[in-house]
Order: structure tokens, then C-alpha cells, then sequence
């Protein structure tokens, strides 16, 4: 590897210079490659997806039938809560934030992101943050309050063990990450475009990123400082949410849900740009509407910070509140709405072409109609307060996240797929796996509206068999496991194509955007030159001119009337040229740093669990515990801020090129 | 492939340009305006949680029991000619003068350690008269919020003092004056948040 170093003799090379080998374990652990990311990004979600959904399958074999001893009271509420968290900030957000990596700089025509080292960064974190949210499990003291953590349960009298520290600090730490990575996609759309792509040309995935950034951005300090008190008054003593001290839970609430309800439009809005993304591929329509479709996305997101006490209507809000609230919750089902027309008028008139992605799309479509049916019941207030934590919300919210969320990017992935790896998945397994995914999927949360109306409440370990809820529950049961037996079926999809699928080449779907005009997987430095953009979808333009949709977005004015060309149109040049040497584009090499930085914000967190009682637990039965205990732990906080501090002066000052 | 064959590409150039960007404006200021959008939040959420319990304390001593304004008036004081200071670093470096660039950072984070050192002597002054975190929600949400704000003020002067290593050094030139703009940015918003937290907190009678 030493050989392989000389390329610039006359930097000095420190002990941490940047490292040059293409391949190994090294080069993935410091690739700053916004792909490789991507891909690092993907494995460990769906990784993390398998864990949540294992959880998932525990709470539904205890719930199959009444009267189940199968898992215990404390167990299962430890179940539920690392199933929501999990599922949320270990699988939806990563799997976004992979779909981000991977194909928005391909989208805007970038080399990369505008920070690659934050990029890579916000990969650590993540991890670091996932690893510390589930170390609970190592000392057996698993989060068991919920995913959104009332206060005043989570507070030291209550519950008095590690677990709810774990939950916090986990929390704190992938909350670092996904500031880092809002931060960097919000610049990179706004500076890293293509010459000529305008912001009513972007792709409409790279919108709905945008708007997720800007929603990251402005709602996860809310959730640090919900953290931030939450941690103070378990470790310092302080009375934010404690009435002993004048402090009142329900702040709680409200700090939690001013984060909690951008967070739900941040988990759904990058999958309504996937689906943005497919459907008019596979309809051979330009995307219907389209500025109604970024106007919607805005304003969903302007009014997402507007409703979260619609998740606090039985707290007691008093009249004047719970009105607002109700009437801003059920005005942003006017841009929903638009939305989902815009989806159905881009699939009607169009030539369809019914693949696996097509059809997650369109389940996509369906299923989240339902959840959002159900939500603006939830808006009413007097319904709102029967359905208050019953199975209907359990049903509403996987209808948004799992129907919603999830189909989305399963259909992302088998879309991008044969961009990401050169190949195809298979669209006959694919088929099985929509398939099994939409029947296992009605069957387990379809009955959940029934059980809900009917009073079940959500977070019971058991039911008597006397309230009659045996037999939906059991469908339920059998659907969550036919949802199991589909995650099998893609696990194979994905292990048999990537060595045996077909090859895709460039442009597998006649696909619209620039992702497809470059080669299939692409170069380290994705486009050899710049594309010029001078139209919404613009390989679609320039492959079917004929095709037209483009008249008001084209820099050449009118292109076809009627379907008939009525001008010579000079093409938009997208298509890569041979003519540029790859080697005079010039990348950054990868770097050690930004996994330096990482670590030290895990031993940073590390050390408050340590403090918070951890290291008593892990050195009790060594005699160093007579000497070091309690507080004097958090000097690993103090060493992990440390190594963060080394890690952005080495980011900071090292060069380019190692 | 057939590069291998050939002679060597020519050597790559020691600088990578600055990419030109779709707006013309740098991506680090950038980033430095959304972190401060997003820093906005981070203090709102503070300053709402200061507000909610606010004149509703249980017990004594409250903040306002042991507020000492004209003295705190002066580390305000001390922390405003900072941000004057701040704007002179940056004046000077961008007409290229590397020395008064120096001496205005000194001053700035001089004036910053001065201020952290008025509030760390604050603190102890009103832990000595039992306003402590846990004593009521003022106690609480008085040391959270100002600490955090001090927090904020520390990082800046650790990022102050490392700018005027680099410049003691000579690698800070009037050509990437960007670096102090950016630092100046962070340092006035902190500044800002000061004068919020200054009104809301203090000035303003229960």
C-alpha cells in the first residue's frame, strides 16, 4: 500500500494522512464517496430493519391470541419501544438518508455532496448513535417508555434503571448525525445544481430532500433540548418535568411533538419523492402537475410545525387550542390531497408498465390515501378523543409509515437498484415480494381499525378473552408473519441478483432524470462533464421530444403542439462524452477523520451512560470500582470531546489530496 | 485502460479550485446560515422553557432574587464591543493586514473570556446564594439556557484562538478571509442570542 502513495511527493504525510487505496475494509471505513455512503447507509437500515422487525413479530406472537404468557409484561413494553424507535431512527431515516446519498448529486448533476467529510461523518454518528441505542440490550436494560418518552415516566423515580438513559443519549447522538446530514443536503441543493437547473427543474426527489433538510434542520434542536432537559433532570437533578420541583410533564409533550410532528413529515416526504419519481417513468407521462407538486411539499412542511398538539387533544388544552389545532391538522390534508391527485392524474391516459417498483408505487399511493383518511379523522377532536391510544392510531400511523414510507422505498430500492449495482433484481421474486408485502400488510393492520373502535388500547401485553378481540388479532398475527415470509423473499431477490441478475446498463426504465444518463454503477466521479440542464426531465426530452409536457419549463419555448413538433429543437445535451480524461477530474481523497470525530462523540456519550450508573455496573465485579465511580465516569465524556476537538482540527487542516 | 500504457497524466494540480456554485456563494457561509437557522430553534426551545415556568417559581431564592444587573450589564457590554472587535478582525483581513487581524481576534476573544469569566464568577455568586439547578424550574431553566449560551461562547473563542494560531502562522491571507467571515458570523449570532436571553431573562421585571 506504501507504493501506492507517492502520487504527491511533496505533501508530508502525517500519521492520519489521507488514504489512497481503492479497496478493503479501510477504504470503506474512510470513503468520503457519496455512493459508498449511500451504500453504508442502505445495509445498515435494512440490518436494522430486520431487528425491528423481529421485535415486531415478538409483539404480534404475544398478541395472537388472549391471555398469552409467551413474553412478559416488562418485555414487551421494552419490545414496543425499540420497535417504534428502531424502526423510525434506525430504518426510515437511514434508508432515506441512503437514497439522498446515492442518487441526489446524480440527480443535480454533482460530483458529490458539497461537504463529503460531514457526509461520512453523519454516517459514524449515526451508527455510534444506533449501536448506543440498543447497548441496553447487552446489560439487560432495554428502553421500555415508549417512542415518545412521557415525562413524568422516563423521570429517575419512575423509571429508575439505565434503560430510558440509553434511549437518551442513543437519541442525542443520532440526533447529531441527521443535523449534519440536513445541514449538507440543504447546501448541496441549493449550490451543487447543474448549470441550468433551476429550482422548478429539480427532480421531484431532489425537492422533497430539500424540504426534508429544512425540516431536519428546524426540528431536531427542538429534540436535543427535549433531550437535553430530559437528561438533566435524570443525571443533574434538575425539575424540568418534575412537579416536586414546580416543573410540569406536559412541557414534555409539547417539545417532543413541536419535533415529533415535522418528524413524521421528514420519515414520509422523501418516499412521496420516490414515488414522484417512478410513477411518471412508469406511466411514460412527465410528472402531472408538477409545481402543484412542489407547492404541496412546501406547504406540508410549513404546516407540520402547526399541529402537534393534535397529538395532546385529551391532555386538556382547552377549547380555544384543541380548535386551532384541529383546523390547521385538517387544512394540510388540502396539499395531501393534491398530492395524491397529481399521483392519480400521472397514472391516468398513461401507458403503464406494471413493475415491481410501479407497483410498491401505487400500493404506495393507496395504502397512504387510507392513512390519511384516518388521520384527518384523528383531527376531529371528539373523534380523536375515543381513538386516543387505541389500535385505530396503531393502524393509522403504519398506514402512513409502513404503507406510506416503507412501499416507497422498497420501490426506490427496486428502482435504483440496477443504478447502484449494474444489475436488475428479479421483477418475478419482485412481484412475489409486492405481492406477499400488500396482502401481509392489509392483513396485519387492516383488522387493527376494527380492534380500535372497539376500545383495544395499544401497549397492553394481553387481552382477556372475553373483549372478543382474539380473532382480528390473529389475523393480524398472521399478517405480520406473511409480511416476514416477504422480507425473506426480497433478502433472496437481492442475494441471487446481485451475483446472477441481468445487467441493466445505463438506462434500464428510459428513465427521465440525469441519473440515467451515466453509466450503471457510476464512475467515482459520477458525470466526466458537467451536464447542461435546459428542461424539466431533461434525458427524457432530449430521448422523446415527440413526447413534449415541456413547453413552459424548455429554454426553446414551444416544442410540440398537439403531439406534433411544430420547431427543430436543439436538443439538451445530457449524454456523457468520452472526450473528458477521467484523470484530470479531480476528487478528494478519503479521510480518517471524520470516523475520529465520530468515535469521539460515542465515547462522549458513552461516558454519560458510564456516569449515569453504567460503569458501576460494568466494573462492579472488579475492585476498581472502589476507586472510580459515579460521576468521576464522566471524564469519558470529557476524553470523548476531547478526541471529537482532534477530530476537527485534523478535518480541518488537512489537505485536499493526502 | 490505455492510460497505463502511456506516459503519466500530468501532475495534478496542488490546489482543487474552489467549485463554482449554482448561487456564486460559498458553501461553508452556507452551511454557517443554516446552522444558525437551525441554532435559532435550539435557543427558541430554551428560551420558550424559561418563559413557560417564568414568575411561576416555587420557592426562593428565584432567579430574579439574586440578578445582579449592573453587573451583568457590564459582561453584556463586554460581550457587545466583542462583536466591534469581531468586525474589525475581518475589516483588516480583508484589506490583507494580517497583523491588526491578529490583534482584533486577541481582542474579540479576550472580551469573550471575559464575559465566560463574568459568568462563571455569576454562577458561583448565585450557587452561594442557593439558586442552584435543581432548587426550582428557575433555578433550572436559568442555568440550562445562560450555560448553553456560555457553552456556545466557549466554542467560539476556541475557534477564535485557532483562527490567530493560523494567522501567527501566516497561513491566514487576505485571499481567504472567508474563514474569519464565517467565524465572525457565528460569533455575532451568539452575541445576538445574548442581548434575547439579556431582555428576556433579566431586564424584564416578574
Amino acid at each position: 500500500m506504501a507504493a501506492t502513495t507517492v502520487a504527491h511527493p511533496l505533501v508530508r504525510r502525517g500519521p492520519l494522512a489521507r488514504p489512497v487505496a481503492p479497496t478493503g475494509l479501510w477504504s470503506w471505513i474512510t470513503t468520503i464517496d457519496h455512493k459508498r455512503i449511500g451504500i453504508l447507509y442502505g445495509t445498515t437500515a435494512f440490518m436494522f430493519f430486520l431487528l425491528g422487525g423481529i421485535e415486531a413479530l415478538l409483539i404480534r406472537a404475544q398478541l395472537a391470541r388472549s391471555d398469552n404468557t409467551l413474553i412478559a409484561a416488562g418485555q414487551f413494553n421494552a419490545l414496543f419501544t425499540m420497535h417504534g424507535t428502531t424502526m423510525i431512527f434506525l430504518v426510515v431515516m437511514p434508508l432515506s438518508a441512503a437514497f439522498f446519498n446515492y442518487i441526489i448529486p446524480l440527480q443535480i448533476g454533482a460530483r458529490d455532496v458539497a461537504f463529503p467529510r460531514l457526509n461520512a461523518f453523519s454516517y459514524w454518528v449515526f451508527l455510534s448513535g444506533a449501536i448506543l441505542l440498543n447497548m441496553g440490550f447487552l446489560v439487560g436494560m432495554v428502553p421500555d417508555v415508549g417512542w415518545f418518552a412521557y415525562a413524568p415516566n422516563t423521570l429517575k423515580q419512575y423509571s429508575p434503571n439505565l434503560a430510558t438513559d440509553f434511549w437518551i443519549v442513543g437519541l442525542q447522538v443520532l440526533g447529531v448525525g441527521t443535523l449534519a446530514a440536513g445541514f449538507n443536503f440543504l447546501v448541496t441543493i441549493i449550490q451543487l445544481r447543474a448549470p441550468g437547473m433551476t429550482l422548478m427543474r429539480m427532480p421531484l426527489f431532489t425537492w422533497t430532500t430539500f424540504i426534508t433538510s429544512i425540516l431536519i434542520v428546524l426540528a431536531f434542536p427542538v429534540l436535543a433540548v427535549a433531550l437535553i432537559a430530559l437528561m438533566f433532570d435524570r443525571l443533574f437533578g434538575t425539575v424540568f418535568f418534575n412537579q416536586l420541583g414546580g416543573g410540569q410533564p406536559i412541557l414534555w409533550q409539547h417539545m417532543f411533538w413541536v419535533f415529533g410532528h415535522p418528524e413524521v413529515y421528514i420519515l414520509v416526504l422523501p418516499a412521496m419523492g420516490i414515488v414522484s419519481e417512478i410513477l411518471p417513468v412508469f406511466s411514460r407521462k412527465p410528472l402531472f402537475g408538477y409545481p402543484f407538486m412542489v407547492y404541496a411539499v412546501a406547504a406540508i412542511a410549513f404546516l407540520s410545525f402547526t399541529v402537534w398538539a393534535h397529538h395532546m387533544f385529551t391532555t386538556g388544552l382547552g377549547p380555544i387550542a384543541v380548535s386551532f389545532f384541529a383546523a390547521s391538522t385538517m387544512l394540510i390534508a388540502v396539499p395531501t390531497g393534491i398530492k395524491i391527485f397529481n399521483w392519480i392524474s400521472t397514472v391516468y391516459g398513461g401507458s403503464l408498465k406494471l413493475t415491481t417498483a410501479a407497483l410498491f408505487a401505487l400500493g404506495f399511493v393507496a395504502m397512504f390515501t387510507i392513512g390519511g383518511l384516518s388521520g384527518v379523522m384523528h383531527a376531529s377532536p371528539p373523534i380523536d378523543t375515543q381513538h386516543q391510544d387505541t389500535y385505530y392510531v396503531v393502524a393509522h400511523f403504519h398506514y402512513v409509515l409502513f404503507g406510506g414510507a416503507i412501499f416507497g422505498l422498497f420501490g426506490g430500492i427496486y428502482f435504483w437498484f440496477p443504478k447502484v449495482f449494474g444489475r436488475l433484481l428479479n421483477e418475478n421474486l419482485g412481484k412475489l415480494h409486492w405481492l406477499l408485502t400488500f396482502i401481509g400488510f392489509n392483513l396485519t393492520f387492516g383488522p387493527m381499525h376494527f380492534l380500535g373502535v372497539d376500545g383495544m388500547p395499544r401497549r397492553i401485553y394481553t387481552y382477556p378473552s372475553n373483549m372478543n378481540w382474539d380473532l382480528w388479532n390473529l389475523v393480524a398475527t398472521i399478517g405480520a408473519y406473511t409480511l416476514g415470509v416477504s422480507v425473506i423473499v426480497f433478502i433472496v431477490n437481492i442475494l441471487s441478483s446481485l451475483k446472477n441478475g441481468k445487467w441493466a446498463g445505463n438506462d434500464p426504465w428510459d428513465g427521465m432524470t440525469l441519473e440515467w444518463t451515466i453509466s450503471s454503477p457510476p464512475p467515482h466521479y459520477n458525470f466526466a462533464t458537467i451536464p447542461t440542464v435546459h428542461s424539466r426531465d431533461p434525458f427524457w426530452l432530449q430521448k422523446h421530444p415527440e413526447l413534449g409536457g415541456h413547453e413552459l419549463m424548455s429554454d426553446h419555448g414551444e416544442v410540440t403542439v398537439g403531439g406534433e413538433p411544430v420547431a427543430e429543437v436543439p436538443l439538451p445535451d445530457v449524454h456523457e462524452e468520452a472526450h473528458v480524461d477521467p484523470h484530470s477530474i479531480h476528487m478528494p481523497d478519503p479521510s480518517y477523520w471524520p470516523v475520529v470525530a465520530a468515535f469521539g462523540l460515542f465515547l462522549a456519550g458513552l461516558g454519560v451512560l458510564m456516569g449515569g450508573g453504567l460503569g458501576d455496573i460494568v466494573f462492579y465485579p472488579f475492585i476498581i470500582a472502589d476507586y472510580v465511580s459515579g460521576m468521576q465516569y464522566f471524564a469519558i465524556t470529557g476524553f470523548g470531546l476531547f478526541v471529537l476537538l482532534v477530530g476537527i482540527y485534523g478535518w480541518s487542516l488537512e489537505p485536499v489530496n493526502g | 485502460m490505455q492510460h497505463v500504457a502511456t506516459a503519466p497524466p500530468a501532475a495534478p494540480p496542488m490546489h482543487v479550485e474552489e467549485h463554482t456554485t449554482t448561487t456564486g456563494l460559498n458553501n461553508r457561509k452556507v452551511l454557517m446560515w443554516a446552522f444558525l437557522g437551525s441554532d435559532c430553534m435550539f435557543f427558541g426551545a430554551l428560551i420558550i422553557g424559561f418563559l413557560v415556568y417564568r414568575g411561576k417559581w416555587i420557592g426562593h431564592p428565584t432567579p430574579h432574587d439574586v440578578f445582579d444587573i449592573p453587573y451583568t450589564s457590564v459582561s453584556a457590554f463586554a460581550l457587545l464591543m466583542s462583536s466591534l472587535a469581531m468586525v474589525l478582525a475581518l475589516a483588516a483581513i480583508q484589506r490583507g493586514d494580517v497583523k491588526r487581524l491578529i490583534i482584533w481576534l486577541a481582542t474579540t476573544s479576550g472580551l469573550g473570556l471575559v464575559f465566560i469569566g463574568g459568568q462563571i464568577y455569576e454562577f458561583t455568586t448565585m450557587a452561594a446564594h442557593g439558586l442552584n439547578l435543581s432548587v426550582n424550574t428557575g433555578g433550572t431553566t436559568f442555568f440550562v439556557l445562560t450555560g448553553f449560551h456560555g457553552t456556545h461562547v466557549t466554542l467560539g473563542i476556541i475557534w477564535l484562538l485557532s483562527l490567530l494560531a493560523l494567522a501567527a502562522q501566516g497561513k491566514i491571507k487576505q485571499g481567504n478571509s472567508l474563514s474569519v467571515e464565517i467565524a465572525g458570523l457565528y460569533w455575532h449570532f451568539v452575541d445576538i442570542v445574548w442581548i434575547i436571553i439579556f431582555t428576556v431573562v433579566y431586564l424584564i421585571p416578574v
